[in-house]
Parts: C-alpha cells; structure tokens; sequence
C-alpha cells in the first residue's frame, strides 16, 4: 500500500525555510501492520535525514515519541498504519515551545512534574527486622492504574486549560501526585494536596477529557484528578478509592 | 565549548547509572548525570518480569541457591566472587527499592510478591522457585521511576539530553569525558576525578531484537577507543521469545505464570530438551531449542516461529498434569500480565487470551562488556590492574557475574547492586583523591571525528550500513554459530566500516538537535562492537551459555575456564581500513565458592 505523510517541519537553523510549513512525504510498499514510527524512520532513513524527533524503546514504554498524529496525541510507535489510514499528518504536541521539527521543549513539562514532590515521603524508621513495610493487596490497588505513567506528556499537551495557561500543572503531574497521595505507605499527601489546591492545580481542570483518551498508557486520568480534587476538598486521601470500583482491565 | 567540574560524572541514567549517582551524591560527592535520553527514557524502563532476590516471601530461599543457579545458568564462566555479591545483596538492594517507595505486588501477607523465572530453582536445581520480585510485568518501569525520583528528591543534577562521544585520559587515569550537548551542539568537557559508565547494552547489532533505537553500545565503544579492552564479547544472549518478526520482548514471566512453547504440532517440545523444569530452562537453551525445532520444519505454518501459550485452559491443563493445585484464570492473567497482552494486541493483533502468541528469538542482552571489579572499578588486564578514575556497572559493564548466559531478572539485580557498590566506591574514592589535570586539547580528536561525519559527502546513509551490518550479524553472528560464517561476519563489519570511512553521507549538516549526525555517530559505535564481537566469537572454540558453535559442540572446561579480553590494536582511536584487536584469554574464571563447596564446580548442564 502506498503512504502519503503530511508533516510539520520547522528547523530555524535553515537558510532555505527557518519558518513553520508542511511538507510531504509518500511511501511505497507499507504494510497495514506497519507502525507510525517505522515509516518515519523509513523516511528519515531513506529520504530526508533532517527530519527531526525523539524516539527510543519503539514499543511504548519509553514515552519519547509523542505527537499529534492526524489531529490526536498519540504515541508514534503505538499507532499502526491501520489504525490512522494511508494519509497521515504529523504536528509536534502543543503547548510547548517547538524547538525542530517534532522536538518540542520539555523542560516546562518536567517542572510542573518536579513541583508535586513526585517521590515516596515516609520518615518513620524502615521495620527493625530489616524487611519491606508491609502493605495489602487492596492498599496496592488504589493506585495500580496511575504508577503506569512514562512521562510522554501526551495528556497534559491535549489539555485546552494548558494550551490557555501553562502555568496550570497538568494532568501528567496530577497523576504522578496521585501515585503517591494514595499510596497507604506515603505520608507526604497533605503538602502535595497543598501544592495542588493552589489557583494553578486541580482547579484548573474542567473535565474536557481529553487527557484520558490522550493516555497511551491506559491511564484514567479524568478519574484520577477527580479523585484527587475530592481529596482535597476533605482533606485528606482516606475512604475516596473504594477497590471494588476500580475498573478491571481484560 | 564548555568546561564543567564535578568529583563525579555518570554517564547513563538507566537503573546503574541512578543507583551510582544516588549512592556517590548520599557519600558526599559532588555529583552530575550526563545523559543521552531523558532519565525516565532509558531502556531500563522496559524491563517487565522481575528482579530476583532470594527473599523466601512465599516458599524458602537461600541466597546460596540463587548463586548456584546464576552460575549454573551462566554455564559456569561467571566469576564466582561477584556471583556471591549479587545473591547477598540482592536482598537488601530489593528491600531498599521497596524503602524508596518502588509499588512491589504484594502476597497476603502484604509482602512483596515473588514469581517463578527461568532458570531459577531452589535447592540446587531441584525445581523451580518463586524469586522474581514484581510489579505486575513492569518492574523495570517502576525501578527506573522510583530511582528518578529520588535522585529529584535529593537534588542530583542532571544534564539530559547530553550525548557522550569521548573520554578524557591523561597520566594514566580516566580525567573526563566529552559529550554534545542535542539541544545545541556544542561541545561540554566534564572535568571529574571519578566517571562511571552506565550506558546499557548494543542490541541494534542485530537486525531483531528487543533493545531500544537508543541501544547502541556507546559507552563501551568510547572507552574501548581509549584502550580499555572488551570482555568477553562472544556472549551475547539471544532471549527466546520475541514477537514474531518484531522482536518486542515478550517476558520470561509468561512462562513463569505457566505459559507453554508449542510446535506446529501442538507439541509441548521443551520436553524434549529440558526434561526437568521444561519451558522454564535457560534462555541459551530455550533459544536454542526453538532453533532446532525450526530447522526440523515444527515452525507453525511452515514458517519461523513457534506458539507461546499463556491462555488459562492451557496453562491449566499442564499444571494439572504436573501435580500442581495452582490455577489461573483470565482476570489473573490479565492483571499479572498487562503489559504482554497490551503489546501482543497492539503489535500483533492477537489476544492471548484467546490465541497462541507467536514468537521467535530476539538479540536481547550483553553478557560482555567493559571489564570490572566488584566495586565496579575498570580492570583492564588479567591482573585486575584498576585504571584509576574509571568505573562501569549495569549491561554496558562486564563484572562478571552473568558468565556465558544470563538468567531472567538478574540483569536488574546486577543495576541495583553493582551500581550501589560502584555509587559508594565513587563517594570513597573522590575523598581521597584530587583532580588530575586536563589534557591540552581535550576535545581534539572527537572534535575532527565529528567534523568529518557532519561533512561527509560519500553516497551511503548511515541507515542503509546499519542495516546491512544487522542482517549479516543476524545470520552470521547469532545464536547458532560456524567458523565460516562468523569470518563472514567479520569480513562484512570490515568492509563496512571502510565505507563509513569512506562513502558515507548524511542529510543534516546543523548543529541544532542533528539526530542525523548522532545516529551517524551511534553507527560507528556499533560496528566496532560488531566487530570485536565477530573476532572474539571465532577465537572461542568451545560452546558455552550464549555462545553456541556448530563446529565445537560441547563445552571445553580444560581449555576455556577463561575469559576473552579484546584490546584495539594502535595508538588511532578511528582506525583507518580494516581495525585489528589483540585478543588474549589469559583471564581465568573466579572459582571461589567452587574452592568451598564443590556444588560449584563445572558440571554438564542439565535443566
Ligand atoms: C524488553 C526488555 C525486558 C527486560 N526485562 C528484564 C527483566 O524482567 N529482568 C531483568 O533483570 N532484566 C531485564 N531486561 C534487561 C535489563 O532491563 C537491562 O539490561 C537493564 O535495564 C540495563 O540497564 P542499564 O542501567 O545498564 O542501561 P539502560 O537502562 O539501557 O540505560 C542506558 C542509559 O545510558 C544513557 N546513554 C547511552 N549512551 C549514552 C551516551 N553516549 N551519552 C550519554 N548517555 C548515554 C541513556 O540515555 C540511558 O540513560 C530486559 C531488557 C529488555 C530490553
């Protein structure tokens, strides 16, 4: 099958064309199984070297290739040519400064990451006996969905209310706060339900829902900061995730 | 260009290099992280079935038994003393992870939770045991952020998005390194009393495998330009089930929870070569059996690939006729294996839950790499002789304590406890020691390498040799090996680096985020790891762990109790036309829990 790609291309080190345009690119000889990625790096390989974006694991873990493919935030190397069809556009995500072609600056993104205090707080003595602090399977289970997070930004840059303000934290750092706000282990939920009370946290969230379609990663990310909102409205984490209501995934 | 002074570089932010950095800046070290890819990024982050540890949470364990199998599994060419390292220390590293808030599962008891993993068993190989330490099936994911995370919380300083391309020598130590800065381009010089590499493994040698883009060897082609030799390079391990024709992993844990390798004929044919613990036998020997299974024509459909069976009515069926009380059902499955069937869906449109999965070998992991100590200090001959300075851990590093094969979930024990020891080593070792001085020129050469890779104007793409390097060392340099294919391997990595020399060409000639000229970069660095793997394959005539020859089938105690040590010859970090090694085998195993305790001493290996 033959591929037509339609992609935003900015280098400002060009002489020719340091400005934002589209360029084209067709593809012959594309399987449906194909992944968005491989076709890019088919025609950065085989046509333009100069195309230009960040990539790794190639199998979704890595959260590197983020990007808007045909309109949508999507991980490049999760999306086959069945699923976006034989005419595809690529757009960096928005709401970050774009630095070349699909390379954006990530640097806002992880700041808003780090001002959650994203790391396990518990100043109580570790067990004398030297072992793990122990915690039930169900304790584990409030936050299962929400410790999947890669970090791809892909939520926070589908996010109308970061577009219009992006001091707003994002649902990315909202969810990595969720991780550990319902961790039974974790003692540093009332500073980070602070830090998120404040007029450029959860607040900023108007339940549009597209974050949530936006995860690459199965993360319920609408529920999440909901459930977050709820817990600061009471103050404190206790009694808001019930297991049983917990979606299973099959 | 910039120059920058820390006591310590660490170059590589997967599991090793957060481990080191944490530990080296917790004893006091002034310390940077310079790294390729953003932290989270790092491969590391694609681990999925588990990391071992003899914590005895469900049935007893004993890191003596942890230890027997690591050296059994690495065909007994691990040096016993590191082997004892990671089996003791593996279960206060795993402790710490749980400390540092990593989200184990958890047992009934609300302990972290343990799964059966190839190769690992209890009692001196009696029958399998429960020592893989989880988060669902993706473990890697949760170590990688957890250690991120505290490095944030204690303010370790990172330089993302540098891409190391040299190291600095001078009087004998290692000074420093070079590194491009993506974003820019230009050139930084990190001036440190210590540096260690941690820059993960080179599975983009082959043309499948499981290894990230970002998976080319750097960091041990850098140093091995500088002199330092390569160990033990013929081992490199081919994991049995990759997706068919992909080569995404698919863990070892699948089998672990009970998945079955079937043939065309829906026979269960790991039976046949591992009568003992069957689908759960090493990866060199499940690998190799699906080989075999292939060549007699069992691949479903003609074709080559087997099934990987983790639907619950199969897995069922096989427990119940071992015995077993053990049951599982699809919400189980689905739970304790979320990411294989997410990938198994996306990737190949098949449900396990419903259907087989098919698979096939992938080029997984080093065994090699740059020479260590358990301290993860560089050794750089068979003396052990320490060049000052210079540290490694994780897959880039050969300490050695995987031997000729690697078992499942040893690869992140090893992350932990080598880069903890090497962090600690660093924090002591920065005390007592004082800046050497820079070389004049420190960017010199890597500068004209640089230059002439982002001027060239020959008629190949980088692409076009890096795929032409991967399907010869497929076929030549893969799990099953002959003299004369492997000398065709060689002679096809030689030609190829001339022509890298000589005809290559790139499109991007900027200094700003040039990927093309950091891929061309990264092409250099596989093919001269191709090469030292080719050339140190041919010289070991003996089968051993992942090194699999069909002209010397069997293994060789009396001549290859050694391991190999590949040395550049020459004093151009670049050589020009052919590159030539001195390989030397005078390294001898460590035997030193054999010395006590005969259990360890080689025998035939039978699973
Ligand atoms: C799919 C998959 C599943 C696996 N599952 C398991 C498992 O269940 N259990 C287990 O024990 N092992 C497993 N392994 C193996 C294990 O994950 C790896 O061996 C291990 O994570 C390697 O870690 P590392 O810290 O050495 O390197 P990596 O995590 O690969 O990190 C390398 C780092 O080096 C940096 N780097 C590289 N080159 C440069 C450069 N030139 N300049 C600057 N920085 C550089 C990168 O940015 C990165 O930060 C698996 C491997 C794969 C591929």
């Amino acid at each position: 099958m033959d591929v037509t790609f339609r992609i935003r291309r900015y280098n400002p080190e060009s002489t020719t064309n340091p400005k934002p345009h589209w360029q084209e690119f067709s593809l012959k000889d594309v399987a449906e199984t194909d992944r968005v990625l491989e076709l890019l790096h088919r025609i950065k390989w085989e046509q333009d070297g100069t195309l230009t974006l960040r990539r790794s694991c190639s199998h979704g873990i890595c959260g590197s290739d983020a990007m808007r493919i045909n309109g949508r935030n999507a991980l490049a190397c999760k999306l086959l040519i069945r699923d976006v069809g034989e005419k595809v556009q690529i757009e960096p995500i928005l709401g970050l400064r774009v630095l070349k072609d699909l390379v954006v600056d990530m640097e806002p993104f992880f700041e808003h990451y780090r001002s959650v205090m994203p790391y396990f707080i518990n100043n109580t003595p570790v067990p004398a006996d030297g072992r793990e602090r122990l915690q039930t399977i169900e304790d584990r289970a409030k936050f299962d969905n929400t410790t999947n997070c890669i970090l791809c930004a892909a939520c926070t840059t589908s996010c109308p209310s970061f577009w219009a303000n992006g001091k707003y934290v994002g649902p990315a750092a909202i969810v990595q706060a969720h991780r550990f706000i319902f961790d039974s282990r974790d003692q540093g939920a009332e500073e980070r339900l602070d830090v998120l009370a404040d007029p450029n946290g959860v607040w900023r969230c108007r339940t549009i829902y597209n974050c949530t379609p936006a995860c690459p990663r199965g993360i319920e990310v609408t529920r999440a900061i909901g459930e977050v909102k709820l817990a600061i409205r009471k103050g404190s984490p206790e009694g808001i995730i019930n297991v049983n209501d917990i979606p299973q995934h099959t | 260009m910039q120059t920058h002074q820390f006591d310590a570089v660490i170059v590589g932010a997967g599991g090793a290099g957060l481990m080191a950095a944490l530990y080296a800046s917790q004893g006091g070290a002034n310390v940077a992280v310079v790294s390729k890819l953003y932290p989270t990024r790092s491969h590391t982050g694609a681990a999925l079935g588990g990391i071992g540890a003899a914590l005895g949470n469900l049935e007893e364990d004993n890191p003596l038994w942890h230890a027997y199998d690591t050296v059994k599994g690495g065909d007994y060419l691990a040096d016993q003393n590191a082997v004892k390292v990671l089996a003791e220390e593996a279960i206060d590293s795993i402790i710490e992870l749980e400390h540092m808030g990593l989200p184990f599962d958890r047992t009934s008891e609300g302990r972290i939770s343990q799964r059966r993993f190839g190769g690992h068993t209890s009692n001196f190989g009696e029958k399998p045991v429960r020592r893989a330490c989880h988060s669902a099936d993706r473990t890697g994911h949760m170590i990688l952020q957890t250690l991120y995370q505290q490095c944030i919380k204690n303010n370790v300083r990172f330089f993302d998005e540098f891409h190391v391309v040299d190291l600095i020598m001078n009087q004998g130590k290692a000074v420093g390194t070079v590194a491009i800065q993506l974003g820019t381009g230009e050139m930084h010089v990190f001036h440190a009393k210590a540096t260690l590499f941690a820059t993960g493994g080179w599975g983009r040698v082959w043309q499948i495998t499981s290894n990230a883009h970002s998976l080319t060897g750097d960091g041990s082609a850098v140093v091995f330009r500088r002199g330092v030799p390569m160990q033990d390079m013929e081992f490199y391990q081919f994991h049995p089930t990759g997706l068919y024709g992909l080569g995404v992993l698919l863990t070892e844990g699948i089998r672990g929870e009970g998945g079955i390798l079937l043939n065309r004929h829906g026979q269960r044919f790991m039976e046949k070569y591992a009568p003992k613990i069957k689908d759960l036998a090493s990866r060199d020997v499940v690998s190799r059996s699906i080989y075999l299974e292939l060549r007699e024509g069992n691949g479903i459909g003609g074709k080559d690939y087997v099934h990987l069976d983790i639907r619950p009515e199969t897995v069922n069926r096989y427990l119940a006729e071992a015995g077993e009380t053990r049951r599982v059902d699809d919400a189980y499955i689905a739970q304790a294996l979320a990411e294989t069937l997410e990938l198994c869906r996306t990737y190949a449109g098949v449900d396990p839950l419903t259907e087989p999965m098919p698979i096939q070998p992938t080029a997984h992991y080093a065994m090699g790499g740059i020479p260590t100590n358990i301290n993860a200090e560089v050794v750089i001959d068979e003396n052990w002789t320490v060049l000052p300075g210079l540290y490694a851990a994780g897959e880039c590093a050969c300490v050695s304590c995987h031997g000729a094969n690697r078992l499942g979930t040893n690869s992140l024990v090893d992350l932990v406890v080598f880069g903890r020891r090497g962090g600690k080593a660093i924090a002591d070792y920065v005390k007592r020691a004082s800046f050497t001085p820079l070389p004049s020129n420190p960017t010199g050469e890597i500068e004209a390498e640089i230059n002439r890779l982002r001027n060239s104007k020959g008629k190949t793409r980088p692409g076009e040799l890096r795929k032409m390097m991967q399907t010869s060392m497929m076929s030549n340099v893969g799990v099953f090996r002959i003299e004369s294919g492997i000398k065709q391997g060689i002679s096809d990595v030689q030609e190829l680096r001339e022509r890298y020399q000589t005809d290559l060409t790139i499109d991007d000639r900027g200094f700003q985020f040039n990927t093309d000229l950091i891929e061309a970069w990264e092409l250099g660095c596989l093919l001269d790891l191709a090469l030292v793997t080719g050339k140190s394959a041919v010289e070991r005539t003996e089968s051993r762990g992942g090194h699999s020859r069909e002209d010397y089938q069997n293994r060789d105690d009396d001549k290859w109790m050694c391991h190999t040590l590949a040395y550049r010859k020459g004093d151009n970090p670049y050589p020009r036309g052919t590159m030539d090694l001195e390989i030397n085998h005078n390294k001898k195993v460590d035997t030193s829990l054999a010395d006590v305790d005969k259990r360890f001493l080689p025998k035939e290996r039978v699973y």
